[in-house]
Order: structure tokens, then C-alpha cells, then sequence
């Protein structure tokens, strides 16, 4: 029995460290600028695809240009939070409005929100940017719009889900009474109570988005070749797979290790939020 | 009368999704321009050629007019030509068996795993092996799939030498890539198996089950699983559209010749007719999967049919 006890102890300590080892990632993101001058573009050809491990210059190795492989998965982490918290966060802002309108109104509101959740079930976000950006060329800007465009959907079901039963709340009806206009009623009163769920399922969507930026970028859909960034490392490095698999996996497990730590996280919240487990 | 009702109304959505989503494509695809042009701009023809392709696509007439003849291609077969690989309708059918192979495999390679795993985890809830099997499926969601293709190549195909890296050439080139996508899929139904079964052990024909003094083998696989199989089956159904995403990816990484590295090859050589009708034929796959499962569902549990 005590060591189940412990287990649980001893994962709720790993997490912890993994959520540590994200923020540090994180903090060493933020500060990359100071850190790497170079930005992890500076080439060295004469440093080429040195092994990791070997010198102090280089701990991580060096790419096929001579690039610092530590610098760039540093610089590149940028990018990935970067994209990231910005799509789930202009998802959750637009999610949030329509949900509301969806779930106070009904109507056409909540017609257009169901039908376009049928939609997007259909084409799953890695084909819809395929078609797109195929169209529009591929860019930060662009991946962070269409991933907002495509996951909107689910928070606006979530707050209409929440809606629908808040709205009939004594505290709302006795708003209502109050003549409070409805917008007030719905930013001020019902959105308040409406918005919890919304953390447990940002946060994995967070590390989902990651992981689809990644792929992109693998894909040459994504991030601009000539900005370091992990999906794009992996990209380049699948070619030198057999001489210098340094240069694939160190991206690799960045991406590995950030995401598992959100997911974590995500976990975490939900068991702690939400112990009926009413969100998944 | 609800029966029918219940599944004409599915129809009808399904058959806007796919009008919806076709209509979306090929608008976007029209958005590109002229393709007489930009294939002028990428490879070296003569204004002979580019008045066949004009004619051959039909780009001379009215827009709803070319997506009529698209979506009639898509029920006929004939699907027209592509920009520099002739016919699709023969690369495009390659590559679908290819892709539904690949992911088949990869689905019964997921069940192989997840099934016992998640029985076991169910059984042995807040044990040891239930939080390492919990940690482990974390684990195997926080994975960009392509790169466990890469690693498996490293390990398997440089170091060992044991699988072929690349391409569609013996049974032996499935392995690598159905496994990649089976530990991905393996993470999400594991946890499915696991809440699934949770449920129905707790439920009161389980106790009689076991109160009738049958085996704990029998209680769990003929009773339990074949019940909570139903909402499994709804999972894998909602499912289907991001598996299809993520085949898109490791087909390339393992050159798989699957409607993925189709798309993605169309997209290098601007091919847009390929490429519009390989994303079409993959979304109408989706919503067909998902009305299959839908009506699946009610046939086997008749008490969704109020819903």
C-alpha cells in the first residue's frame, strides 16, 4: 500500500520537475537573445557537424553549416511557445464570444457553431493547412491564423455547453430582473463562472499545437527555413540521419520533453479542477 | 419511424459537410490563379500545351460548372488530369490502397497493444503498473510522430540494418511506419480502453457475472470488454481524422506512397488538381467513417436512437 502511496508521490514529484525543466526552457527561451547573440544562425564551416558531448563551445554538436545545435534548439523553442500559447490563446478569445452568444441566444448563432463544428471534423487541421497554405505560402503568421481558425470551434462548444446551463442560474434570472443589458449579464456574470474548463483544455492544446507546428515545419508548410526553429532542425537534419543523428535528435527530444511537460500539466489540472472528469 | 429519421438526418449532414468542405477546396484551389500560367512560370511548354490543359481541366467555364463536373468525377471515377502525371484517377487509387493498408495496420498494430494494456490498467486501478502504463501513453502523445519515424530509421535501418528505411518495397517496408503510427494511436486508445472499462466494471451485470461464479477471464473479455467495445469503436470513429492527419506526415518521412506524400509532392510541383482531389477524397473518407460509426453505434446500443 505505501508503495502505491509513494508512487503517486514520486510521480507528482517528476511532474513537477518536468513543469521545472519547461519553465527553465522557458526562462532560457525568453533570455535567448542575451544568451546566443548569434541568434543560432552564426555558421562556423570549419566546426561542421561536430559530434555532441566533445567541447564546451559546442555541447550539443554542431549542424552541416557549423551551427551551434544547443543555441538553435534554444532560440527555437522561441518559436514554438511562440506559436503555441498564441493560437490556443486566439482560439479560447474567439471561442469564447461565439460560445457565448451560442449558448444565451440559440438560433442562428447556434446553428453556424454546430455546423461548423460538423466542418471541421471533416478536415482535420493537417489537411486544412495543407490546401491552404499551399495556396498562401507558408509563415508564422499564417500557421498561427489557421490553427485559430480551426480550434476555435471546441471552446465555443465548451462555453455553450456551460452557457446553457448558467443561463437558467437564480443569479442570472435575478440580473435579468435587474434589466441588465445582456451583455453585461453575459461578460460580467455568466462568463465568470463559464470559464474554468476552458484552462483544462488550453493547456494540452498548447502542446498539441506545438507538436502540429512542428510538423509543418517539417512538412516545408511551416516557419520560414532561415528562423531556427525545432520542427525545421528535424527537417534538415533528416538527410544527415546516418552520419550525425545528434543534429535530428536533440530538436527532437526538445520537442519531446516540452510537450510531454504541458501534457503533464494538463493532467494535473484536470484531475485537480475537474475530478468528475466532466471536460473530456 | 425515429430509426429513419434519426439516420436521414445524418445523411443530410454528412452531405453538407461534403459539399461544404469540396466547395471550400476548390474555391481555394481557383484562388491560385490561372494554372496554364504558373505552370508556364515552372517548366518549359508550349502554348499548345497550355491550351490543352485549359481545355482538359475545362478552366474556360464558370466556376460551379468545373465543381460540378469535380464532384460527379469524384462518384464516376474519372477524376481528369493532373498537371505533369497524367490521369489522376490511377495515381490517386495507388495511393489510397497504399494509405487505408498503412492504416489498418497501423489501427490492429494500436489494438494489439492497447486492449490488454488497458484492460490490465483498469483492472489494477491506482496500482503501480496502472501509473506507468498512465505515464507511458502520456509519453506517447508528447511524441511529433515523424520523429519517432526518424528514430525508428536510425535504430532499425542505419544501426541494425534489419528494415528497409524507405518506400513500398516487401512487407517488411509496413513495419516501421505502422508501428510509428500505432505507438501514436496506441497513447489515445489506451487511455480510451482504460475509462471505458472502468465503467463498465463498475456496473451492476458485472457483479452478476461474478456472483455467477464465472471466470475472472470470461467476466472481463466476453462481458466487460465487448461492452465498453461500443464506445471504443465511437472513439476510433472521431478519431479517423486526425489519424489521417498524421499519416500524412510519416507516409513522407518513410516515403510511403500514400495519399499524403501524394498531396505533399503535388504541393512541391504546384500539381493543384492532384492535390485538390486527394484533400477531397481524404475529407469525404472522414465523414463516411464517422456516419459509419454513427449508425454502427445505434445499431448496436438502440438506446442512442432518442438522442
Amino acid at each position: 500500500m505505501s508503495a502505491f502511496k509513494s508512487f503517486e508521490f514520486v510521480a507528482g514529484i517528476v511532474l513537477i520537475a518536468l513543469i521545472a525543466l519547461i519553465a527553465l526552457i522557458g526562462g532560457a527561451v525568453l533570455l535567448s537573445p542575451l544568451l546566443f547573440p548569434g541568434g543560432g544562425t552564426a555558421q562556423s564551416l570549419v566546426d561542421r557537424l561536430t559530434p555532441p558531448f566533445q567541447t564546451w563551445e559546442y555541447p550539443l554538436g554542431t549542424d552541416p553549416l557549423g551551427r551551434d545545435i544547443l543555441a538553435r534548439v534554444v532560440v527555437g523553442g522561441r518559436v514554438s511557445f511562440f506559436v503555441g500559447i498564441s493560437s490556443a490563446i486566439g482560439a479560447v478569445a474567439i471561442g469564447t464570444v461565439v460560445g457565448l452568444f451560442a449558448g444565451y441566444y440559440r438560433g442562428v448563432w447556434d446553428t453556424f457553431l454546430m455546423r461548423f463544428a460538423d466542418i471541421q471534423l471533416a478536415l482535420p487541421f493537417i489537411l486544412l493547412a495543407i490546401t491552404v497554405i499551399a495556396i498562401i505560402g507558408p509563415g508564422l503568421d499564417r500557421i498561427i491564423f489557421l490553427m485559430i481558425v480551426a480550434q476555435w470551434v471546441q471552446y465555443a462548444r465548451l462555453i455553450r455547453g456551460s452557457v446553457l446551463s448558467l443561463r437558467r442560474a437564480e443569479y442570472v434570472q435575478a440580473a435579468q430582473c435587474y434589466g441588465l443589458r445582456d451583455r453585461a449579464i453575459l461578460f460580467k456574470h455568466i462568463l465568470p463562472n463559464a470559464m474554468g474548463p476552458l484552462v483544462i483544455v488550453g493547456t494540452p492544446n498548447v502542446a498539441t499545437n506545438i507538436l502540429l507546428e512542428s510538423s509543418l515545419t517539417f512538412l516545408g508548410l511551416g516557419i520560414d527555413p532561415l528562423i531556427p526553429s525545432w520542427g525545421g532542425m528535424l527537417a534538415g537534419g533528416r538527410n544527415y540521419i546516418q552520419t550525425a543523428p545528434w543534429v535530428t535528435i536533440f530538436p527532437g527530444l526538445a520537442i519531446m520533453l516540452t510537450v510531454l511537460g504541458l501534457n503533464l500539466l494538463g493532467d494535473w489540472l484536470r484531475d485537480r479542477l475537474d475530478p468528475l472528469g466532466r471536460t473530456t | 419511424m425515429p430509426i429513419l429519421g434519426y439516420i436521414a438526418k445524418r445523411g443530410l449532414q454528412a452531405i453538407f459537410v461534403v459539399v461544404a468542405v469540396t466547395l471550400f477546396i476548390s474555391f481555394a484551389i481557383r484562388l491560385t490563379g490561372d494554372p496554364a500560367v504558373m505552370m508556364r512560370e515552372s517548366a518549359n511548354v508550349t502554348p499548345e500545351d497550355l491550351e490543352r490543359v485549359r481545355e482538359g481541366l475545362g478552366l474556360n467555364r464558370p466556376f460551379l460548372v468545373q465543381y460540378w463536373d469535380f464532384l460527379s468525377g469524384l462518384v464516376t471515377g474519372d477524376l481528369g488530369a493532373s498537371f505533369f502525371r497524367g490521369p489522376i484517377a490511377p495515381l490517386v487509387s495507388d495511393a489510397l490502397g497504399a494509405t487505408v493498408l498503412l492504416a489498418l495496420t497501423s489501427l490492429v498494430v494500436s489494438l494489439i497493444i492497447s486492449i490488454p494494456l488497458g484492460v490490465y490498467a483498469a483492472r489494477h486501478r491506482g496500482s503501480v503498473s496502472d501509473q506507468i502504463i498512465r505515464l507511458l501513453s502520456l509519453t506517447g502523445l508528447s511524441f511529433p510522430n515523424f520523429w519517432l519515424g526518424i528514430v525508428l530509421i536510425l535504430i532499425f535501418s542505419v544501426s541494425l540494418r534489419w528494415l528497409p528505411a524507405s518506400d513500398f518495397r516487401s512487407p517488411a517496408s509496413l513495419i516501421m511506419p505502422a508501428v510509428t503510427i500505432g505507438v501514436i494511436l496506441t497513447a489515445t486508445n489506451l487511455r480510451i480502453v482504460r475509462t471505458t472499462m472502468l465503467d463498465t466494471l463498475n456496473q451492476q451485470f458485472i457483479m452478476v457475472a461474478r456472483a455467477k461464479g464465472l471466470s475472472e477471464r470470461s467476466v472481463i473479455y466476453k462481458h466487460a470488454l465487448r461492452n465498453s467495445s461500443i464506445a471504443l469503436v465511437t472513439y476510433l470513429g472521431l478519431q479517423f481524422g486526425s489519424l489521417m492527419g498524421g499519416l500524412v506526415v510519416v507516409e513522407l518521412v518513410f516515403n510511403w506512397p500514400g495519399m499524403g506524400t501524394l498531396a505533399v509532392e503535388a504541393i512541391a510541383q504546384r500539381d493543384y488538381p492532384i492535390l485538390q482531389t486527394v484533400i477531397s477524397f481524404l475529407a469525404i473518407m472522414i465523414v463516411a467513417v464517422n456516419l459509419l460509426v454513427d449508425l454502427v453505434y445505434m445499431a448496436l446500443d438502440p438506446r442512442i436512437r432518442l438522442e
